[in-house]
């Protein structure tokens, strides 16, 4: 049962990124792209890291897919399709990017996967609290801290940068 | 998926699609981090918070880059890539 509910999950992921990518109008990608993130979701739930489910909805389809699409409607006529591109870029895309498959497919088949069986940590909210706010051996303080000064950097700076200019 | 990604941002000239590519890109790389996390080291979870810092990390980026091209649009009224070769204006 989970196997095949993995395997639609990823047959979904993978259909509607390649259909982000070539698709020619610009908001039907983003819708595209919220596909993508819903089931990539999915899968998180599917491994029982539901904490990370929930992040991945909210920041993701909640967050960025909607900026995106407010940035497409600030700056395009909806109905205008994307431009052509030309052959020769396309041929070029699809080559680096198919050599970079075969590579890292020819590795994967040749590494052994020893599956661990250790008991698994529990994965709730509660034990991730802990473990972001402990600055134990396995504590993650330092980074939830650093990302937190980096997110509001990031959000001073957007606010500066996308403000009209005063004349 | 990945190489999804990398094929969309070489070969889209507009800005938002490239967006859209990198964060196809990010999204592989976090379903890579947590299946290895769940298979390999069920015992310790350095995949699953460093997910969830790539998805900070992908939010406030997206933020910024959503900010310029906006400010570049309302610059010069278009954001393909070959277009902007210009800094000043």
């Amino acid at each position: 049962m989970e196997t095949i509910i993995f395997y639609i999950l990823s047959i979904v992921i993978l259909v509607f990124s390649v259909l982000t990518v070539t698709t020619k109008k610009i908001l039907r990608a983003a819708v595209y792209l919220l596909f993508v993130l819903g089931a990539t979701a999915g899968i998180y739930f599917m491994f029982n890291y539901n904490f990370l489910a929930a992040v991945q909805l909210t920041v993701y389809a909640g967050g960025i897919v909607v900026l995106i699409i407010f940035s497409i409607l600030l700056t395009h006529q909806i109905n205008t399709n994307l431009d052509k591109i030309n052959v020769k870029k396309i041929a070029l895309g699809i080559v680096s990017s198919g050599l970079g498959i075969f590579l890292v497919l020819s590795t994967l088949n040749n590494f052994q996967f020893v599956a661990s069986n250790n008991q698994a940590t529990d994965s709730s909210i509660h034990g991730i609290g802990r473990a972001l706010l402990s600055y134990s051996e396995n504590g993650y303080i330092l980074p939830f801290e650093v990302i937190s000064v980096l997110l509001l950097a990031a959000m001073i700076g957007a606010i500066v940068i996308a403000k009209k200019e005063e004349a | 998926m990945f190489f999804i990604g990398a094929y969309g941002f070489l070969t889209r000239k507009n800005l938002i699609t490239m967006l859209m590519s990198i964060e196809l890109i990010l999204n592989a790389v976090n379903i890579n981090f947590v299946a290895f996390n769940k298979y390999l080291y069920p015992e310790n979870m350095q995949g699953h918070f460093f997910s969830m810092f790539i998805i900070g990390i992908a939010a406030a980026e997206a933020a910024v880059a959503i900010a310029i091209i906006i400010n570049i649009y309302r610059n010069i009224q278009n954001i393909d890539v070959e277009n902007i070769d210009q800094m000043k204006y």
